[in-house]
């Protein structure tokens, strides 16, 4: 433990990194590997079984995740016996890689932050495996679903579990292979297969940051396991933490849609609904979130690099806000709102040792009201002939009450209605970003302004969202008859809709969150924020209030067009993601085609085209000229060979 | 002078003596058992056999390593590593020889290998239902050699062994069932070529007995340390064995006949040979060049290294402008060739361990690659240009995944042995003091990518070639075709059994 005194008088308790005190793992512990391993195995049985498994395949993938589950809850119990700083277990499974130097094993790390992760993945995943199961129930392709499911699962328990950031990228790359899958399952449609491969390209940048940010880390410190890296975090120096911490955040911004890696999460809501849920909303987009709070040791060493984390969280979660009020298509408004949240969540890594906790909390909260919320989009479209224009909505509440109900108790958690999950998790951010933590009061009010400005508009785009899908006049069309969705899908939501009102209320309040993550991040004392808590408490509700109010005129009292109004010029803008596609195209997609134009040419001259003689030549005139010694006859064959032993023993004479 | 039989360790041999016997018994099998019943005897007699010298290896010849037979043979860590891998990989070579595609004769040997294509006696043949099962016994000797070849610690018995794993290959070579002159060209080609570079070998071993007054390796490179004033010969001839030996893996400048001799052997055997015959081969040269002449390495080293800098940027280049996927996989064959070599050129264990690793990265991706090339057919015969192989993967997902996968472990993708071979030989030259091969090695690398590339975009994304079908292969293709992509894959996530194993065995008995 290291003790840290800021300028401003902060008391900060460091633990030290997790990996470093990690002891090997035996008894149950010891089977953690498990956790990942029933998954896989049902995405391979799946996969490979063809059709044999079509019958019972589905079934097979939910129970293998809720296995995976249980076992989750298994290492849990044991950690709980456990002192304090002893709660880190690490599972060694196999040498990867040994060449020379560099030396890999692959192993599991199991702390409270990883096992957090575990409950939330597990548990939502197999959540949505049940809701996919009636969700999914006619599509001829179900089974192929249910196997990428169980690969998500797998791949994001191995992104989680990892001990080392080899095998975190192998999960990283997992995910983004079962996302682009997913994304990509209706794949006959062209228009879906395209956002699957925008979501491929733009996370293609974000890898290239985690890489390049390995390389770095393998160039300084020469090993790539959580615990040599952070226990020697130190020893680099200033200029290399921060290059390290820049590109760790380049990689969680496409991971996690994060400014100015966001635009593919829009067009991800291609994929079908539950994919939409679990991938992104609950958990894969949080990977980003993870990575940064598991890098801490970095972090805490580089106070420039957290200030971009707090500058991209803060820039997104306005974004997305605006973005999000603009939306007629409810999953791209949610999609919206969920990168919206998660730069609630990047603010709090990014504030360092004072915001971890409520970033991780923020999380799992968020996963179970934005999973329900998602899944409740999923119903309202099941009844609807897959319908997703709010415009055509409205006064769904009288005939989808299950769904209204729990769409309602998310609607009201992310809102941050007093006492339920979000109320908790929200403010704890927006408070903390209001302390002063000794680098210039300015940023307590810029981003702590911007954190409570948002809250606002949370609330207004959310209410809209809310009002114009289940009140207000009914604007359906005449040959769609709404109904509710069956259990295998309600149930589900339920589960979740509980979760939304109560898991801040069973986690905050109890100290059970700060008892279990204290272990991994530390203790700190908060000090006071720039305003009394009360003061934002108040602020915030009362923002909250008018946005309610507003969008309750707007779209309940006021009759809502069918077809959208121009709007204002920032209406406009907000509808075409704040022009971010056509940024892009200017800025990155047209010069990079340019290079990739340039690059072809340059191509074609050297493989096809050539340079020997004058012009000629390349590498496939050489290979032409090359070509012409191999004309079939056994004689010139026989005189390349004795060329070739003449000129070797003139060589060797010559050398003599 | 009197001759004193010498002192030999029969356990040692035991592993060859049974490959022997195996074959001897082929040869009687296609004396006595009738026409019907020769294949069905045969494939198990063979595969048993293997099978039987490999446990051989394993239980018995591994607890007997030293140096016997008058110190002709050292069976040592690398001979056994050898010896095991040339058996398996000859066991799932074999396999892919013994598809008949449902049909009574074997698909890919021609009726009778004597007759003239086109000619009375074959349609006789034909209608007799006359197979040429003498493969496999032809096989097993070419097997036995190639053991040999690994452990032969004398020049004379190491030219005996090339002898005897060469012979059997020519014949093997000109039995196609399809294009059956482009067969007994290429089978002429091997043949000549073959008989060029062993009168190199023997004139280099010539000259190394002139220099050194003996053919055992211990003697040799004892006098090559203690320097016996011949120095004049001593050079040329370990360059004159090197080229016999360089001949066998199709290095640059001695690669001619690689193309032509894979595209005309029938399939099966050009994936047997081209494994097989490339880690016997390596054996050889690893056990020349680090037992018996290590120590005149500052002579040798530079010229190996130009040759192998040649194979890889030649095999690369020339890739680039083939059409014939078989050509593709001989050129790509070449470049390998130059690959491993690089790793040989680091002269310390771990260039050892790197080269063994490779060898068997190389050898379980290159049998399943041939195997899937006969699946391909068009009009009877196997549809070997690129073109015909256009859409593949619509009609047959699996073999065009299959062979996907391999075409990236020749790449060298991450995830693949063909990475983790590339890493392992690259990592010991640059610590040799090779980079500047290493930067050749990673360039070729880029340009036979491009090729395998391309093949991959052919059968997923061209248009649908018509006559082309994909048949479906027997169980026991099947196997050779999954094992060798299981390892391939296996080799490529979880290497470090292999490695250690190779680091273990990376220990020359001198």
């Amino acid at each position: 433990m290291t003790v840290l005194e800021t300028s401003a008088g902060l008391h900060l308790v460091l633990a030290d990194a997790s990996a470093v005190r990690a002891t090997d793992a035996d008894g149950f512990a010891a089977l953690g590997w498990l956790m990942i391993a029933l998954p896989l195995a049902g995405a391979a049985i799946l996969l490979l079984g063809g059709r044999a498994t079509d019958r019972w395949g589905p079934l097979l993938a939910t129970a293998l995740s809720w296995a995976s589950f249980a076992v989750g809850v298994g290492v849990i119990l044991q950690l709980l016996g456990l002192p304090d700083e002893e709660r880190s277990l690490s599972v060694q499974l196999w040498e990867w890689v040994a060449a020379g130097d560099l030396s890999v094993d692959v192993g599991l790390l199991m702390d409270p932050l990883s096992l957090a992760f575990v409950m939330l993945i597990t548990f939502v995943g197999s959540l949505i495996h049940v809701y996919s199961l009636g969700y999914m129930e006619h599509d001829p392709d179900k089974r192929r679903f249910f196997a990428y499911l169980n690969l998500f699962i797998a791949a994001m328990l191995i992104l989680v579990l990892a001990d080392s950031y080899l095998l975190l990228f192998v999960g990283w790359e997992g995910v983004g292979l079962a996302s682009y899958l997913l994304i990509g399952f209706w794949n006959t449609n062209p228009a879906y297969a395209t956002a699957a491969n925008k979501a491929f390209v733009v996370n293609r940048i974000g890898d290239f940051g985690l890489i390049t940010a390995m390389a770095v880390i393998f160039a300084s410190i020469g090993a790539l396991d959580y615990a040599t890296v952070h226990g020697s975090a130190d020893a680099m120096s200033q200029g290399t933490l921060l290059a390290v911490g820049l590109l760790l955040l380049l990689g969680a911004a496409g991971k996690s849609a994060q400014f100015p890696l966001q635009s593919w999460l829009g067009d991800a809501m291609a994929g079908p609904t539950p994919v939409s849920a679990l991938i992104h909303a609950a958990t894969m987009v949080t990977a980003g979130v993870y990575l940064i709070a598991r890098s801490q040791a970095i972090y805490d060493l580089t106070p420039d690099a957290r200030l971009a984390v707090v500058v991209v969280g803060t820039i997104t979660l306005v974004y997305g806000a605006v973005v999000g009020c603009a939306k007629d298509d409810i999953k791209k408004a949610l999609a919206a709102s969920t990168m919206s949240q998660i730069g609630y969540m990047m603010l709090a890594v990014g504030l360092g040792p004072l915001g971890y906790i409520y970033a991780i909390f923020h999380l799992l909260t968020h996963g179970f009201f934005k999973a329900g919320m998602f899944l409740g989009a999923g119903s309202v479209m099941h009844g609807m002939h897959n319908e997703v224009d709010m415009r055509r909505f409205g006064n769904l509440s009288s005939v989808m009450k299950v769904t209204w109900v729990t769409f309602g108790l998310g609607w009201l958690a992310i809102i941050g209605f007093p006492f339920l999950s979000g109320w908790w998790s929200k403010d704890l951010i927006i408070e903390t970003a209001f302390i002063d933590q000794g680098d210039g009061a300015w940023r307590a009010w810029v981003f702590g302004g911007a954190a409570l400005l948002a809250a606002g508009l949370t609330a207004f785009y959310m209410s809209r969202l809310f009002f114009m899908t289940f009140h207000g006049k009914a604007r359906w069309a005449d040959d769609v008859d709404p109904h509710e969705s069956p259990l295998t899908m309600t149930i589900p939501m339920m589960v979740l809709a509980v979760g939304s009102a109560f898991l801040g209320l069973a986690l905050y309040p109890t100290g059970i969150l700060t008892a279990w993550l204290d272990p991994v991040f530390g203790h700190a004392e908060h000090p006071e924020p720039v305003i009394p808590v009360l003061a934002i408490q108040l602020l915030v509700f009362a923002l909250v209030v008018v946005g309610v109010a507003l969008a309750w005129m707007m779209y309940v009292r006021d009759s809502v067009p069918q077809t959208a109004p121009a709007g204002s010029a920032l209406t406009r803008a907000a509808r075409q993601d704040l022009y971010q596609d056509e940024l892009n195209e200017t800025f990155l997609r047209r010069p990079g085609a340019s290079v990739v134009t340039a690059t072809v040419e340059g191509d074609r001259d050297l493989v096809e085209g050539g340079l020997v003689g004058k012009t000629t030549g390349g590498l496939g005139g050489l290979s032409d000229l090359l070509r012409r010694t191999q004309n079939g006859f056994v004689r010139s064959y026989a005189m390349t060979m004795l060329a070739g032993v003449v000129v070797i023993l003139g060589a060797v004479w010559v050398m003599q | 002078m009197e001759f004193t039989a010498p002192d030999i360790d029969w356990a040692a041999l035991l592993p060859l003596i049974i490959v022997f016997v195996g074959g001897l018994l082929g040869v009687a099998v296609e004396g006595f058992a009738g026409r019907a019943h020769r294949h069905m005897v045969q494939v198990p007699l063979t595969v048993a056999t293997l099978v039987l010298a490999l446990a051989a290896v394993v239980l018995v010849a591994r607890d007997s390593q030293g140096i016997t037979a008058a110190g002709a043979v050292a069976n040592d860590g690398p001979a056994l590593l050898l010896q095991g891998l040339i058996l398996s990989l000859a066991v799932i070579g074999v396999l892919v020889m013994s598809e008949r595609f449902g049909g009574q004769s074997a698909d890919a040997f021609t009726q009778a290998g004597v007759s003239v294509p086109g000619s009375a006696e074959e349609s006789l043949a034909t209608r007799l239902g006359a197979t040429t099962t003498e493969v496999y016994p032809l096989t097993l000797f070419s097997v036995g050699g190639m053991m040999l070849f690994g452990m032969a610690n004398d020049l004379i018995l190491m030219f005996i062994a090339l002898e005897i794993l060469s012979l059997p290959l020519y014949i093997l070579t000109g039995l196609a069932r399809r294009r059956r002159l482009l067969s007994q060209e290429a089978s002429l080609k091997y043949f000549l070529l073959g008989a060029f570079s062993s009168a190199f070998f023997l004139f280099g071993a010539t000259l190394i007995y002139g220099f050194a007054g003996s053919m055992r390796f211990d003697v040799i490179a004892e006098a090559v340390r203690t320097g016996v004033g011949m120095d004049g010969l001593l050079v040329p001839g370990i360059l004159l064995v090197g080229v016999g030996l360089l001949f066998k893996i199709g290095a640059v400048p001695f690669h001619a006949w690689t193309p032509d001799v894979y595209q005309g052997a029938p399939t099966p055997v050009t994936g047997f040979m081209a494994a097989c015959t490339k880690v016997a081969a390596f054996g050889a040269i690893l056990r020349v060049f680090y037992v018996a002449v290590e120590p005149a390495r500052l002579e040798w080293q530079p010229i190996l290294a130009v040759v192998a800098a040649l194979s890889m940027i030649v095999g690369a280049v020339m890739s680039v402008r083939q059409s014939d996927i078989k050509r593709i996989l001989a050129y790509s064959s070449i470049a390998h060739a130059g690959f491993i070599l690089v790793g040989l050129l680091a002269l310390e264990s771990a260039g050892i361990s790197g080269t063994l690793f490779y060898l068997a990265a190389y050898g379980f991706m290159t049998i399943p690659a041939f195997a899937l090339v006969t699946l391909v057919r068009s009009s009877g015969s196997e549809a070997t240009h690129v073109s015909q192989w256009s859409g593949l993967a619509r009609r047959a997902p699996w073999v065009a995944a299959g062979f996907s996968f391999l075409m990236l472990a020749f790449a060298g993708i991450p995830l693949t042995s063909g990475f983790t071979g590339k890493f392992a030989v690259f990592s010991a030259a640059v610590a040799g003091g090779g980079a500047w091969l290493v930067v050749i090695g990673v360039l070729a690398s880029a340009v036979t990518a491009y090729v395998y590339f391309r093949v991959i975009v052919t059968m997923y994304f061209g248009e649908s070639h018509g006559d082309t079908v994909v048949i479906t292969p027997s169980a026991m293709t099947t196997f050779a075709i999954v094992t060798g992509v299981v390892v391939t894959l296996g080799l490529g996530v979880m290497p470090s059994p292999l490695l250690e194993l190779t680091q273990q065995a990376s220990q020359f008995l001198r």
